[in-house]
């Protein structure tokens, strides 16, 4: 489908979530890093309360999350959560050093920095906060974003605590369990306005935030460490917030579905105002004894405790079945809804079937017992009656949204790029002070200086890279997007040694040993220096220098050169590789006389094997030359 | 200038709605109130506050003035089968509710807040409140202990089935050893309140109110706190009121009975842990409020001068040591103690071990101490055995009296042997 963006008014705006690289925690003195496959060292269990405002008000989406009387379970680790997280005392003041970053990212945004940072409690009720709400602090406002369609406008950012990882438990169930380690991670928040008109657009704006982010060198890399909420909305839709969408190449494919999504959603709307539907007439009935000799293994399975419930929806017919998104239809949405509210397994509905062991006899009979005209629709639910009841209300509430079009609501976005059912939209932020934290001064002097250091963004780096140190624009863009440019630059000031060479060593030797299963990251900027002074002095040669990184993730408490010397891989010297290349070429006297120069390329391979490759291949290969020269003629 | 001037300047006031320019640009919010007072506090429209510099700020308009807020009334129905509980409160936080809209936190004393609050409630009891006094924890005095006293019986005395005190956590352990002291009760009291405070969704006050209600309708006529028992949402345990102390600064189960069981472990049931309680109606109602308030509490430290001891006799009628160990000061301290036995001062001897009991027969100071008058405090937790000995010395001046009243068991604080299990639980 062709779409034309600016026709259907199309408006998206983003929010990013990034974990700062700091040493600690934002509010407590616990190391920011998140722990890998252990057995929490304590469990604990929590309720949440949500405390009504005084004005009665309370949230929608809260009120769903806390509707069934959940538990929540808490895993805990003693090297890196505290009673901060476990919500057992106070926090600490707000962690300096990531106040530091979030000033250098605003200005980066052209933002303003505001002159006192107050800390705030954020009501978050899921369980993902021990506390019950995540504190935040608004540090900027009013930035810009230069991206070729237009400036997009950043409206707030802020510094918050990054919520505790959920690893187990569906939305709807009884219990979720969460680990603690993630909890109080600091994370910068950044909102643009929604001023991206176009999936391309957004496509690049994204890119550059996340490029400024790279560019600070103090944020987490990796999956997980950046997330993205992306609104969307059309002119004749409504608001769509698609929550933690992780994948940067889906951005335009997540806008352009959306879009699509909407546009059959106001499709369906148009069939029921012809087929003049102006509100949901449902009929619900006990339908067990049509099924009671079914061979559908779903129903017969739910059977054992439960009922069979099905729902005449007048006018529906057709339209449950219509594909809304690639893969997802009215009926989708309609099962998502039911899930999330009741806990049920899904939904059938009488455009799908039959299907699923459910027999044409069978279909028939339910639309006769439910009175079905052609144009109706049925939705049948098995499980027990009370959980089937809850599942049918669902199905109905979302069926009576068609009339308006476009529901507003929170999505999942999945990794096809279509979305999922989530939430309701979050009304506006619950906020109230945090009165354990004090508030921020802070000082023009600061930001002077901050405004001084900025870092040089990536993509003025890769220009630079690429010109100075005379590389291509591709390696030049992968050393600065790595963790190793620092390193990388530092090497090629200080030693005299071939840019491509140590390109070759931090990147291709550092990807090929990692995937060999070798801890990579055993090796530090010390190694790095040690092993490239070597190569400068030619004491090693450039063939060696995996064996001796593949060492060093082994005992990386031992020097570069006691490990070359270990090893016996210093580099030979030249009367040596001479002795052996011609003991060699004597020896395949033959194969030179047979095949002349062309005899270089096995003989090298030998004659490097011979020499434990402890030379340089290029020298090597030059004496080969000069005595298979002197041998021929 | 500081931020009311430039209000009154300005002619706003907290809770206006304003659009100033700062930066060449323009913010709109709320105008909140300030506590540092050199920047202007505004709450924007995402529910943020920030603080602005006042002399870069630039006054547009002036778009609505604060508005009033309106309480939400509840209404609560009562269940005839359920049993009728006093709800006092005398400050703590137990209920507390949030306006989004400035961000201020109120505390909440009325039975029907406490209710509108946490609504559970309504199921395990019918309720009755009353605010005794308004103070926070740390303000709290022996003379409001009198007035909570009173409270309670008058509460009891009308035929209500239990009482329950909000009360902060600071010195709620003090509170209940004195009404332990000056109150005979039939029916349950409970003392209960909150680590996390309430506006929080994570509060503890929802368990702990819910355990206080149960608490409070059971069988178990003895004054007692009620709080968490572990650091999760779990249970709680009724700690008898002579026996609790607060052994941890922040966490919810913070409480822990000391050289004895707790009562009760609170969970769907009200599961009985100490067989040695009086059950409902075994007593009769009785007030003894009186006290000696001049009592003192001393802990002996290495190297404290002696002298100190003279100016706690000048100050006090009544002294109460925390000692080292089995309960020793240094030698040099002895022959102040006799003196002081001579004007007819009690000296209690507690251990700043808190666990175990008293024991100066083991060593030569301690005999020596015993010598010098002192009276062993048993088992007993200091802070107790301070408001024992007001109690007691509201009752008798003489020395040998209080001697023997103060080694004999009144309200649980003294028991008869001590047990393996009692201790660090």
């Amino acid at each position: 489908m062709e779409l034309d963006f600016e026709e259907l008014g199309l408006k998206v705006g983003f929010e990013f979530h990034q974990q700062l690289d700091t040493e600690n925690k934002l509010f407590c003195n616990c190391k920011n890093y998140l722990i890998e496959d252990k057995e929490p060292d304590y469990v604990f269990f929590r309720q949440l309360h949500p405390t009504k405002s005084e004005l009665g008000e309370v949230d929608k989406a809260a009120l769903e999350e806390s509707r069934l009387n959940k538990v929540f379970k808490y895993y805990g680790y003693e090297e890196n959560t505290c009673l901060v997280e476990n919500d057992e005392e106070p926090p600490n003041e707000i962690n300096e050093e990531a106040i530091d970053i979030t000033l250098e990212i605003s200005e980066l945004l052209n933002s303003n920095v505001v002159d006192q940072v107050h800390t705030m409690r954020k009501i978050v009720i899921d369980g993902s906060n021990t506390a019950g709400f995540q504190r935040t602090a608004l540090v900027a406002i009013n930035g810009y974003v230069e991206t070729k369609e237009g400036k997009v406008g950043i409206e707030n950012i802020s510094l918050e605590e990054e919520s505790a990882q959920k690893i187990e438990g569906d939305l709807g169930g009884e219990e979720a369990v969460y680990s603690l380690d993630r909890l109080g991670i600091p994370l910068i928040e950044i909102g643009s306005k929604p001023e991206i008109y176009s999936p391309n657009q957004a496509r690049e704006f994204a890119e550059k935030v996340g490029m400024v982010l790279r560019s600070t060198g103090k944020v987490k890399r990796g999956l997980g460490t950046i997330r993205q909420d992306i609104n969307i909305s059309i002119e004749e839709g409504s608001r769509i917030e698609l929550k933690g969408a992780q994948e940067l190449d889906l951005i335009e494919d997540y806008i352009e579905n959306e879009v699509i999504r909407q546009l059959n959603l106001i499709k369906i709307k148009e069939k029921l105002e012809e087929r003049k539907l102006k509100e949901i007439e449902t009929i619900r009935k006990d339908l067990t004894e049509v099924f009671e000799q079914t061979d559908s293994k779903l129903i017969k399975d739910k059977l054992k405790n439960g009922k069979v419930l099905g729902m005449k929806l007048r006018g529906f017919n057709s339209l449950v079945g219509m594909e809304i998104q690639e893969n997802r239809r009215l009926g989708t949405e309609f099962s998502d809804k039911a899930k999330k509210a009741s806990g049920v397994g899904g939904i059938f509905h009488t455009d799908e079937l039959p299907k699923y062991g459910i027999t044409q006899e069978e279909v028939e009979k339910t639309r006769k017992k439910l009175d079905c005209k052609e144009k109706d629709a049925v939705i049948l639910v098995a499980d027990k009656e009370e959980k089937a009841n809850e599942a049918l209300d669902a199905v109905k509430s979302r069926a009576k949204q068609c009339l308006k079009g476009v529901p507003e609501e929170t999505r999942q976005p999945l990794d096809d790029g279509t979305s999922k059912y989530m939430r309701p939209l979050p009304g506006s932020a619950r906020m109230y002070p945090e009165t354990d934290v004090p508030p921020v001064e802070i000082k023009k002097q600061k930001i002077k200086k901050i405004k001084n250091n900025l870092p040089e963004l990536i993509e003025e780096k890769v220009d630079r890279f690429k010109n100075e140190f005379n590389i291509s624009q591709q390696m030049a863009q992968v050393i600065v997007d790595s963790e190793k440019t620092e390193i990388f630059e530092e090497i090629i000031q200080n030693f005299n040694v071939s840019p491509t060479i140590v390109y070759d060593t931090l990147i291709g030797k550092f990807s090929e040993l990692d995937s060999d299963g070798f801890q990579v990251k055993k090796i530090n900027d010390q190694h790095l220096r040690d092993l490239f002074e070597l190569l400068e002095k030619d004491q090693i040669s450039k063939e060696v220098i995996g064996k001796i990184l593949k060492k060093v993730t082994q005992e990386p408490k031992k020097q570069v050169k006691q490990i070359t010397e270990e090893m016996n891989l210093k580099s030979m010297k030249k009367d040596t590789i001479e002795t052996v290349v011609r003991d060699i070429v004597e020896e395949k006297e033959e194969l030179i006389e047979d095949r002349g120069f062309d005899s270089i390329g096995p003989l090298m391979g030998v004659i490097m094997n011979e020499l434990d490759r402890r030379a340089d291949g290029e020298e090597v290969s030059e004496i080969l030359r000069e005595e298979i020269r002197k041998k021929l003629s | 200038m500081d931020v009311d001037d430039f209000l009154k300047e300005k002619e706003l006031e907290t809770g206006d709605y304003i659009k100033i320019e700062k930066d060449s640009k323009l913010i709109e919010g709320r105008v909140m109130p300030s506590s540092k007072g050199n920047k202007l506090v505004l709450k924007l429209n995402n529910g943020y506050n920030i603080g602005i510099e006042l002399e870069e700020i630039k006054l547009k308009e002036k778009i609505s003035s604060s508005e009033e807020k309106q309480k939400k009334e509840i209404e609560i129905e009562e269940n005839e089968d359920l049993p009728l509980i006093s709800v006092l409160s005398t400050g703590g936080t137990i209920a507390s509710s949030v306006d989004y809209r400035t961000g201020a936190v109120t505390s909440q004393f009325d039975a029907d807040d406490i209710l509108a609050n946490i609504p559970e409630l309504s199921k395990y009891a019918n309720f009755r409140g009353k605010v005794v006094c308004n103070i926070l924890s740390e303000n709290m005095e022996p003379k409001y202990w009198k007035e909570i006293a009173n409270s309670v019986y008058k509460e009891i005395k009308k035929g209500v089935d239990g009482v329950i005190i909000a009360h902060g956590t600071d010195t709620m352990a003090y509170t209940a050893s004195a009404l332990s002291f000056m109150l005979e009760t039939p029916v349950p009291i409970a003392l209960v309140g909150s680590q996390r405070s309430a506006d929080r969704p994570s509060s503890d006050n929802v368990l702990n109110a819910i355990s206080a209600a149960k608490y409070a309708s059971s069988n178990i006529a003895e004054t007692a706190i009620v709080m968490h028992a572990e650091s999760s949402d779990n249970y709680c345990y009724a700690h008898r009121g002579t026996k609790a102390r607060k052994m941890h600064t922040s966490r919810r189960d913070a409480f822990r009975s000391i050289n004895k069981n707790p009562i009760a472990k609170i969970d769907d049931e009200v599961q009985l842990l100490d067989e040695d309680v009086n059950k409902r109606d075994e007593k009769s109602l009785k007030l003894k409020d009186g006290l000696n308030t001049n009592c003192g509490l001393l802990k002996f430290t290495p190297g404290l001068d002696e002298e100190i001891l003279d100016k706690y006799c000048e100050t006090f009628d009544g002294i109460v040591l925390e000692g080292t160990g089995l309960g020793h000061v240094s030698r040099s301290w002895i022959s102040k103690i006799k003196e002081a036995n001579k004007e007819g001062i009690p000296i209690v001897m507690t251990s700043q071990c808190l666990y175990g009991r008293v024991c100066d027969r083991v060593y030569d100071t301690g005999r020596d101490l015993l010598e010098a008058g002192v009276i062993e405090g048993e088992d007993m937790l200091p802070e107790t055995a301070l408001i024992k000995l007001m109690w007691v010395m509201n009752r008798t001046e003489d020395l040998e009296k209080i001697k023997e009243l103060m080694q004999e068991n009144l309200a649980g604080e003294i028991t008869n042997r001590t047990k393996k299990q009692t201790y660090l639980i």
